[in-house]
């Protein structure tokens, strides 16, 4: 590993991250998308195919930002920014909105994460530091709820510290609950025996990716 | 005679007590009756237990009826919000309670309180630390904990439509906590954007029936808080 390397920072850069992400959703389903990267998964939706959007705070059929002057201050997303609604849509009030994901009825959920353990834990809602104010939301409910969970985050901490590891040193929001992985670096797919390589960005070699990961990465030609 | 109407904010919220359990509605600033929270900071009603999703912004609204000491304890999800310093410096200071529920368990705690259930199981927080001192139980293998239903002695909640009967109809993404937290207080106090006659609202999208509502008082011109905040605002 070279000082040049690191610099360039080799792999997919955010908007590439959502993109990945976006080809795995199918036609037709049901998706909530979390606050940040994957916001973005919406916008890269492949042509062709129909995906719904839930927002938790109320509305199914979620559509893009207006422009300032046609936007409504109670038509938000659950990030709290101006949202519109699709011919389709639907309203409803958050014990309905949340009966759909605690009732198993939304397809995939996508949600970003402080750290994922090879076991499926999620930690993504507190650092456990005791002077932080602890915010929890709807993410708990989102994994406990939502039949596939996949995560999009940087392979690493800003400080360099693999978010992927043997096992999470961070509160849960979640037990064994994370399907599929998309970093900057790779696609690792969680499975009974740990993370398993599913692909590797254009331009990262596995080593590079193995030297970043904070435990074993199972890749299929290893037998 | 069935009348719900009430002349004013004031008059609506005048029997709010101290140490009173208060649901508020809103998610955020969409569907938050700030007019109805203004007059609670005005009557001055103290050391209230208040359910809300989140714990208000800047200094108007919810936030303003923190800053004024009137909350001894917040029931919400995500008590951080851009622009909000109110609540994170009482908090540091230990001058606030707060009771941290993952934002479908308190929706569902307050669906349960209303509708007579007192507690349910949820999968919702198993393996984490908010499932810590809860009774944990399984059903076809798979572990869940109970919680328990959720009351108020007061639900403050914002409307777009309502006729005399309390017949309510929302504005979009402002319905969220109203309906369920008209259900689940003893009394539910209403702003409504406008006041219709009885008959006027089909009964086919009526979202909250009269039944769960006690008082209607209208406000035709809300403020937001996103532009209070923008202008600096501050109550009272």
């Amino acid at each position: 590993m070279s000082a040049i390397a690191m610099t360039e920072s080799p792999g997919w850069n955010r908007e590439e991250m959502a993109k990945r992400a976006a080809l795995d959703i199918p036609d037709g389903a049901y998706v909530n998308l979390g606050i940040g990267i994957p916001e973005k998964v919406a916008q890269y939706v492949p042509e062709g195919r129909e995906v719904i959007y839930h927002t938790e705070n109320g509305l199914l059929g979620m559509g893009i930002a207006l422009e300032t002057d046609e936007q409504d201050p109670e038509l938000i997303n659950a990030g709290k920014k101006p949202v519109s609604a699709i011919p389709g849509a639907a309203y409803f009030h958050h014990a309905d909105s949340f009966s759909m994901i605690r009732g198993g009825h939304i397809d995939i959920c996508v949600l970003g994460a402080m750290q994922v353990s090879q076991a499926g834990d999620l930690a993504n809602w507190s650092t456990g530091s005791p002077d932080a104010i602890p915010a929890v939301g709807g993410a708990m409910d989102l994994v406990a709820g939502v039949k596939i969970i996949y995560i999009i985050t940087q392979h690493c901490t800003k400080t360099g510290e693999p978010k992927l590891v043997e096992s999470c040193s961070f509160p849960l929001t979640g037990k064994a609950v994370v399907s599929r992985i998309f970093t900057d670096l790779a696609v690792i797919d969680v499975i009974t025996e740990g993370f398993k390589l599913v692909e590797l960005a254009p331009g990262v070699d596995l080593e590079y990716v193995r030297q970043r990961t904070g435990c074993e990465l199972i890749v299929e030609s290893d037998g | 005679m069935i009348d719900k109407t009430t002349g004013s904010v004031a008059q609506a919220v005048a029997d709010i007590f101290d140490g009173a359990t208060v649901m508020i509605g809103g998610f955020g600033e969409a569907g938050s009756p700030i007019e109805l929270i203004h007059a609670l900071i005005d009557l001055g009603a103290k050391n209230l237990t208040v359910v809300n999703n989140n714990t208000g912004s800047g200094h108007v609204g919810l936030a303003a009826l923190i800053e004024n000491q009137q909350v001894a304890k917040m029931i919400c999800s995500f008590p951080r919000t851009a622009n909000s310093t109110v609540f994170p410096d009482l908090y540091h200071r230990g001058d606030i309670e707060l009771e941290l529920v993952p934002q479908g368990t308190l929706a569902e705690r307050i669906r349960a309180g209303g509708a007579g259930i007192p507690a349910f199981y949820t999968a919702t927080s198993v393996g984490t630390p908010l499932a810590e001192g809860k009774e944990a139980r399984s059903f076809e293998g798979r572990g869940y904990v109970m919680e328990h239903g959720l009351k108020a002695n007061f639900a403050l909640v914002k409307c777009a439509r309502a006729d005399r009967y309390g017949n309510l109809v929302y504005n979009k993404t402002a319905r969220n906590f109203g309906p369920i937290m008209a259900m689940a207080a003893d009394i539910t106090i209403v702003q409504t954007g406008a006041q219709v006659e009885v008959g006027e609202i089909d009964p086919e999208v009526i979202v909250t029936p009269g039944i769960f509502v006690d008082r209607i008082v209208t406000v035709a011109n809300p403020v937001y808080e996103s532009r209070l905040v923008n202008d600096g605002r501050t109550y009272p």
